[in-house]
């Protein structure tokens, strides 16, 4: 057998005895042909992955240093991409304390939980998925724009929420509602009740039960969810550059310093915060990995 | 399972956590409502507003319907080669060993880690005019920046793990038994491909592609920085929406949203009808 393949053989035990008095030469031949066509669409789908993924990642990194480390240095260290990634942290860091509070809140009621009109809530968790970013800005600036259904209120209180701050944080959070939601329901679904029972019984109560024995079944999925939205918060755009407002010396985020950093020219300070922003996620690609891994072990213990 | 002791066990858990439990339930509710319901609640509301003849003449605009045209035909053809090529993917990470596998597995989810606009400029680096790969191919008349084909290329980019993901654990957990004993009465490689392995992995191949489809509808970042944004050439609809905006047209901003949006929610609700449907088959057999 000098044909020797990964894949299991046609020739697997169980079918072993009905195979006998077939002709070997179509077995052979099968593999022979099997085996060029395995090479050659390996192959395709190397090239595709390398023309669709990979060139471009590295034209990004030649692109941001192409004049060497000192210039990418200054444009990473330069006052204003210094402003711009702090603010993404820090709108970051917010999206993802409010999303992972009430997403592991509304993992437990749509799990734990039976009320009217639960499908539809369901559904509705789901739906900034097929937002598009552009569209989620639209909304935001619907509702608590200065002239908003909402936010006509809150201006004439002094709070704006639009074109500042506020309103980045909120369509980052929009954005980013479904992952921890989405990645724990399964997780606690699959865990059940009964450990939880045995905590009533012993007198805990329900919020000893929450922290003992709910939280740590489902921190894997969880730590999943975060990442998610750590991963999406800091590189979202669409919505944050409706809410920002075209002003100019506006407030940047990361993302909008580089598309600004295109718009007037200043590419060199566009690529280098791309390289460091894609550097970031790279790093939330491994974990996501990672953690991925994890989940799935934890959901098939066998 | 202690289904008899949980039973006498239930109504009194219940009664104690339920103060509590509908204090959870109304806040997360009232969250869900003021960030999502809300919102859209708006945006339709304010669609309708100036009366259906205005709707219909906001999308009969010119520039919004070419818009909205190039955003499905552009969708449309990121689908079809996706499919075909996430489809490969998946079957070769999946049956194929070779090296580097991991590598490649990893990096599949790459688009979804990469902030969108750091893919546009990607791109731009890649292909732009200023660029060595740019300058070739568009003098052998394929400009790729700031043409129809760099919108494909970004959409094929950020769509890249739908179809691979939604089909590589159907594949993993086929049962190899009809392939093989389709090899031993005969059978082309290609013959069992297109009669036992295809029809397993339609709805999976189906749901990627819907999914990409929906994504496709309103990605923005990248495609804005490829696409080069001129009215009647390469403007797509969250662009034409972008610029509405800018310039103050509200309403023609909001009804071209509300096309989108429908349409991207609608693939969605058909892949679920569809995926409840199967499920239900496979429940029965």
């Amino acid at each position: 057998m000098s044909l020797e393949t990964p894949t299991r053989s046609p020739q697997g035990t169980e079918l072993g005895v009905e195979l006998a008095p077939h002709p070997a030469h179509l077995l052979d031949a099968y593999k022979r042909r099997g085996l060029i066509g395995r090479r050659l669409l390996t192959a395709a789908v190397l090239g595709w992955f390398a023309i669709l993924i990979l060139t471009p990642t590295l034209a990004l990194v030649r692109g941001a240093f192409a004049s060497g480390l000192a210039p990418f240095w200054t444009a990473i260290t330069s006052a204003d991409a210094q402003r711009a990634f702090r603010l993404t942290l820090g709108i970051t860091l917010i999206a993802t304390v409010v999303n992972t509070v009430f997403g592991l809140a509304f993992a437990v009621v749509l799990v734990r939980q039976r009320f009217w009109g639960k499908t539809l809530i369901d559904g509705l968790v789901d739906l900034p998925f097929a937002v598009s970013p552009i569209i989620a800005g639209l909304m935001l600036v619907i509702v608590y724009g200065p002239q908003g259904w909402v936010g006509r209120y809150l201006e004439s209180a002094g709070l704006r929420v639009v074109y500042a701050w506020p309103g980045m944080a909120l369509a980052t959070i929009f954005v980013t509602l479904p992952f921890v939601v989405r990645e724990v329901v399964p997780v606690l679904r699959e865990f059940g009740v009964d450990q939880e029972e045995v905590a009533y019984t012993l007198g805990a109560n329900r919020w000893t039960t929450f922290w003992r024995v709910t939280l740590p079944s489902v921190r894997w999925g969880l730590a999943y969810g975060v990442t998610l939205t750590v991963a999406r918060a800091l590189g979202e755009f669409g919505a944050l550059l409706v809410v920002s407002g075209n002003i100019l010396g506006r407030t940047q985020t990361a993302t909008l310093y580089i598309h600004d950093g295109i718009e007037s020219f200043n590419t060199e300070g566009a690529y280098a915060a791309s390289v460091l922003l894609a550097g970031v996620s790279f790093v939330t690609l491994i974990v996501m990995e990672a953690l991925r891994k994890r989940v799935e072990a934890h959901e098939r213990p066998e | 399972m202690a289904v008899g002791r949980s039973e006498t066990l239930l109504p009194k858990t219940r009664k104690r956590r339920r103060p509590s439990g509908l204090l959870l339930r109304s806040a997360s509710l009232s969250y869900l409502g003021l960030m999502v319901l809300l919102p859209l609640a708006a945006l339709g509301v304010e669609s309708a507003k100036p009366g259906v003849g205005a709707f219909v003449k906001a999308v009969r605009d010119p520039f919004a319907w070419h818009a909205l045209r190039l955003t499905f035909v552009t969708a449309l053809a990121m689908v079809l080669i996706n499919a075909v090529t996430g489809t490969a993917t998946a079957w070769v990470l999946v049956r194929y060993e070779f090296f580097g596998k991991g590598f490649v597995n990893a990096l599949i989810d790459l688009p979804f880690a990469v902030p969108t606009v750091v893919t546009g400029l990607m791109l731009v680096a890649l292909y732009g005019p200023t660029s060595v790969m740019g300058a070739f191919l568009s003098s052998h008349g394929l400009a790729i920046i700031y043409q129809k084909p760099g919108i494909i290329l970004a959409l094929l980019f950020v769509t890249y793990p739908f179809v691979v993901r939604s089909v590589q654990p159907v594949l993993l957990e086929m049962d190899r038994a009809e392939e093989e004993a389709a090899v031993t009465l005969g059978a082309t490689p290609f013959t069992i491909f297109r009669r036992i392995t295809l029809p397993t992995l339609w709805p999976s191949i189906l749901t990627g592609a819907g999914l990409s489809f929906s994504r496709a509808l309103g990605e923005f970042g990248s495609v804005v920085m490829v696409a080069g944004n001129r009215p009647l050439e390469t403007k797509t609809g969250p662009m034409y929406i972008f610029g509405e905006i800018e310039s103050g047209n509200a309403h023609g901003a909001i009804v071209v949203s509300v096309v989108l949006l429908a349409s991207s929610l609608g693939v969605i609700v058909i892949l679920n009808l569809l995926q409840r449907r199967g499920g239900e088959r496979n429940h029965v057999a």
